[in-house]
């Protein structure tokens, strides 16, 4: 490209200009206000729950929201593993060439996606449970008589189907000739969805994962409007009996941390389990 | 049967027209929220996309805490805590107390605030769609920054945004259900006194969930008809 008859450039000697300095910009300032509200908030918040504070309050209600955050733990645990393993079957129908079975699951899948959590609940809840006299007679009284059991059978319900859509979207982002390949190495159909399939599709299923399980854990203060005691519910109890504000406070401060915890720690775990697709960035 | 008839009539037996306020609350609530959440999570991508360090920050603590929150307990804060907060000024300023706070208008900020924190997300992934190109040649063309945001910005980030936000609307639809634990008779409320008066707990709380699933199926047939609207200049490709 370059022509030899041409004298080349001479290297420019200057030095790089200085950075424009850092004026006192409307955005800048406008920065500096904001953050400075939320440092008051923060440091007020502080104080309010220092002043709030009182030994009584600690002795009367640290268990209970201990044993809270436990119950929390159960329902979104079980709720997210029954949902996982129930997904399976629903993500396949959805994906299914039938289509009366595809229909089914995808009436299912909207269902359960197209109407709140909490109707769902208390539909299960107090609507079924109406019914105890025929469930008496055909023995699944004791299950339907918990809340607890009520609430686990539909966030299991519901989370299946967005675990199933989540699936289903992985499992068609996997290239067709991944399908192909295999048929033509002569692998059974089982071989290749479990094997090859499933592990890829995993993959980009990770982060709307991580995303459910952050809404599951959300969704799962719903269960203390049917009565049952997870940390939402011991903090509406407690809130009722002390009238003091700071149980709310105190609430929101376990959920954050455990939601900005786990999400943390997905997206380092999301790193490790993709690292073989990352490039070296240089 | 004929109970059963009685049961759903609109009038002073029946619970239809009690349920059928209910369907108007909770629309208009969800209406009503829309566009501040909108407004709200409109600033907050702005504040993200800035280069000043200082507000960005600021707005990612606005959506780490109401991303972070259950949306009960965020309802919950609202509607228990204005009043504390408002009496705290009000009672020393004027020497009485704020009873407490409309339920409508709680439900209105507390869904409004969480809805920005997601609308937020969608639009800040949607300016990372525009072309940087676009904004120089608006400055080129010397349109200030405000009508290039208006004009050339605003309808393509609309369009990139459609999606994610008409997920969130119906999210939101959904989200509605929770006002009915303060008070406010929506759908679940006023189903869930009719259950409880007539002893039809299946009956009425199948209702409700069969309204919130026309909703769900209107909005959806909605967002279709507007996203071909939004695409209408696109041609056939």
């Amino acid at each position: 490209m370059s022509n030899p008859d041409l004298p080349l450039t001479p290297a420019i000697d200057t030095l790089r200009p200085p950075p424009p300095a850092r004026r006192w910009s409307k955005a800048r300032i406008l920065g500096v206000v904001l953050l400075s509200f939320w440092i008051a908030a923060g440091l007020s918040m502080i104080y309010y729950l220092f002043s709030a504070f009182t030994w009584a309050f600690y002795d009367r209600y640290a268990m209970k929201f201990v044993n809270g955050i436990w119950v929390t733990f159960q329902i979104v645990g079980i709720s997210l593993v029954l949902g996982a393993l129930l997904s399976i079957p629903v993500a396949l129908g959805r994906l299914s060439k039938n289509k009366l079975i595809g229909a089914m699951a995808f009436g299912y899948s909207y269902l359960m996606r197209g109407t709140p959590l909490l109707a769902q609940t208390y539909l299960v809840y107090y609507g079924l449970g109406s019914f105890h006299q025929e469930l008496q007679s055909i023995g699944l009284w004791w299950f339907f008589r918990e809340a607890f059991n009520c609430v686990i059978l539909i966030f299991t319900l519901n989370t299946a189907a967005y675990q199933a859509e989540i699936l289903r979207g992985a499992i068609e982002n996997v290239s067709k000739h991944q399908t192909e390949a295999g048929d033509a190495l002569g692998l059974s159909k089982m071989v290749i969805f479990w094997k090859i399939i499933l592990p890829q599709a995993l993959i980009t299923a990770l982060r709307p994962y991580g995303n459910e399980i952050i809404l599951m854990i959300k969704g799962s203060a719903i269960a203390s409007l049917v009565t049952v005691f997870d940390l939402m519910g011991e903090t509406r109890r407690a809130y009722s009996r002390s009238f003091d504000f700071q149980t709310y406070v105190w609430a929101a401060i376990m959920y954050l941390s455990v939601v900005e915890t786990l999400r943390r720690l997905w997206n380092r775990f999301e790193a490790y389990l993709t690292r073989h697709l990352e490039r070296d960035s240089d | 049967m004929d109970n059963l008839a009685t049961l759903l009539s609109f009038g002073p037996e029946g619970w239809a027209d009690e349920i059928a306020y209910g369907t108007f609350i909770t629309v208009s609530l969800a209406l009503a929220t829309l566009p501040l959440g909108l407004l709200i999570g409109f600033f907050l991508a702005l504040g993200k996309i800035s280069n000043e360090r200082a507000i960005q920050i600021s707005a990612d603590i606005y959506i780490t805490i109401f991303r972070g929150l259950p949306e009960l307990l965020t309802l919950f804060i609202v509607y228990f805590g204005i009043p504390i907060a408002l009496n705290l000024v009000v009672h020393d300023l004027l020497g009485f107390d704020v009873v407490d706070v409309n339920s409508f208008l709680a439900g209105m900020m507390a869904l409004g605030v969480v809805f920005s924190a997601y609308a937020s997300e969608v639009f800040t992934s949607a300016f990372k769609g525009i072309d940087q190109g676009q904004y120089e040649g608006g400055h080129a063309l010397g349109i200030s920054n405000f009508n290039t945001m208006r004009l050339i910005i605003l309808p393509q980030l609309i369009r990139l945004a459609l999606p994610g936000l008409s997920n969130l609307w119906l999210i939101l639809l959904k989200e509605t259900a929770l006002v009915s634990a303060i008070g406010l008779t929506d759908i679940l409320r006023s189903s869930g006194i009719a259950a409880r008066v007539s002893k039809e707990l299946f009956l009425f709380f199948g209702i409700a969930f069969l309204i919130y699933l026309i909703l769900s199926i209107i909005s959806s047939l909605g967002i279709v008809a507007i996203e071909r609207w939004s695409k209408r200049g696109e041609g056939v490709r």
